[in-house]
């Protein structure tokens, strides 16, 4: 059983739809019992980090979660999910996340006009090549620079450790990170076709 | 790098797609969940679903419509049609839609625009223009193409990104229709004036005229649809093209 966190953020359609396609049990779910019976969180998300982060809190899950991942369940979180996971962000003032990921979310524009990239519309949007560490068990099923669809205006950095994909767009965009058990894609699974599906079923193996 | 978007639209009335014809391993070819399926096979990047009914009733055999494509086919989908209000917007979200585009209801309340980019984020507003030369100025057009707004069609781009417009789709009525490539100048006159992803429409004919589209600044995304649905142009052969151009292209 998957539990999907509900905590109010984000359309969940797609990704109930393509976990459903894949045949996996699903809850969509913001009780705290249900994600102790889970075998796997996903954590979804999309929209501003500090909104989130604050609607996330005030579901009082952040415990479970927390509790529940120390033990070693798999999580997975999807674009600003994925966000969530790290130490603090940088999205309209400085916001404390989970701090299950080492690292910053910091803007996009910001950092491309630091490295004096031109010309690169943001959010970055569209289907981006993923190039991955090889012997990750999420892209044991996808190949070398298959792309996966991102739409988003910040990104995971000084994450070094953590990153096991990353997209190019004038600047090395994290595309996927992991720390034990704690997964988190910037892109969207359940938007990125058979690729993506490819990496949500891999999820639900691990 | 991003990757150059190839997207086809779909008309959709009385619940079946309009134009849908002569496909190969198709039986029902009328069906737009079949015919979803068959552009997801083929390496479609993203869907547009263009709603042309005018009954309320009928619009509720596409939003079931569009529930059972986004439960099947897990790529972008656009929707497009019918859409005046916050409510329109939500009506198909929840139904799968990921981006929601919108046309003359942005011309009878620009409102539209920046609640609803406020409401859902920019990434889901897409401002769709019909857009036309008079007297050799671009004016915007509504009720698809029939009429003249007067209203200046770059001004109105660039006051739609700057509402919250997160994308743009560029249909030249000049050149739809005609096959002959997209119409590059108005469309390069968008591209010096706004930063979001431009979709082209209108005008496309043959490979070389999504090439050409590619070589100009600012083009994200070809969209098209009767060269796709009659067949006359396939969208893996076009990929392969593209890329045999240095288009870097979702293969």
């Amino acid at each position: 059983m998957i539990a999907v966190i509900d905590y109010g953020v984000g359309n969940l359609f797609s990704l109930t739809a393509s976990l459903k396609h894949l045949g996996a049990e699903t809850i969509v779910t913001n009780k705290k019992e249900d994600i102790i019976a889970a075998d796997k969180i996903i954590l979804p998300g999309v929209g501003a980090f500090e909104d989130a982060i604050a609607k996330l809190q005030a579901t009082g899950l952040v415990d479970t979660i927390m509790d529940e991942t120390a033990k070693g369940k798999p999580l997975l979180g999807i674009c600003l999910g994925m966000q969530l996971l790290f130490e603090e962000s940088h999205e309209y003032g400085v916001h404390k996340g989970l701090g299950l990921i080492k690292g910053t979310i910091a803007s996009i524009s910001e950092d491309m006009e630091d490295a004096k990239i031109s010309g690169l519309k943001v959010p970055h949007m569209g289907w981006n090549p993923l190039r991955f560490a090889e012997d990750e068990p999420l892209f044991k099923y996808i190949k070398q620079g298959d792309s996966v669809y991102y739409v988003h205006s910040f990104y995971g950095r000084d994450c070094k450790e953590s990153t096991i994909a990353t997209s190019e767009y004038g600047i090395t965009i994290t595309g996927a990170v992991r720390n034990g058990s704690v997964y988190g894609t910037q892109f969207h699974p359940e938007k990125s076709g058979g690729v993506g599906l490819n990496i949500l079923k891999a999820f639900m193996e691990v | 790098m991003i990757t150059k978007r190839i997207i086809p639209c779909l008309d959709i009335r009385n619940g079946r797609v309009v134009k849908g014809v002569n496909f190969e391993g198709i039986q029902d070819v009328s069906d737009p969940v079949e015919m979803a399926k068959f552009y997801n096979a083929e390496g479609a990047d993203e869907l547009v679903f263009y709603d042309i009914t005018a009954s309320v009733e009928e619009r509720g055999l596409f939003t079931d419509i569009l529930t059972k494509v986004a439960s099947e086919i897990f790529i972008p989908l656009t929707v497009g049609g019918g859409i005046n209000t916050l409510e329109d917007f939500d009506r198909v979200l929840k139904c799968g839609a990921d981006k929601v585009s919108v046309n003359s209801g942005a011309i009878r309340n620009p409102d539209i625009i920046e609640t609803a980019a406020k409401k859902y984020g920019d990434q889901c507003v897409v401002l769709s223009m019909d857009i036309k030369r008079v007297d050799g100025k671009f004016k915007l057009f509504s009720k698809g193409g029939r009429e003249n707004t007067g209203i200046d069609a770059l001004e109105w781009a660039v006051n739609g990104v700057n509402n919250g417009a997160g994308e743009l789709v560029v249909n030249s009525i000049d050149t739809d229709g005609v096959k002959q490539g997209f119409d590059l100048e108005l469309l390069d006159e968008i591209a010096a004036r706004v930063n979001v992803p431009i979709i082209a429409s209108g005008g496309a004919g043959k490979m070389e005229d999504f090439s050409e589209l590619f070589k100009h600044e600012g083009m994200d995304a070809g969209l098209a649809a009767s060269i796709f649905h009659f067949k006359e142009i396939k969208i893996r052969d076009l990929k392969m093209y593209l890329r045999d151009k240095g288009v870097e292209v979702r293969l």
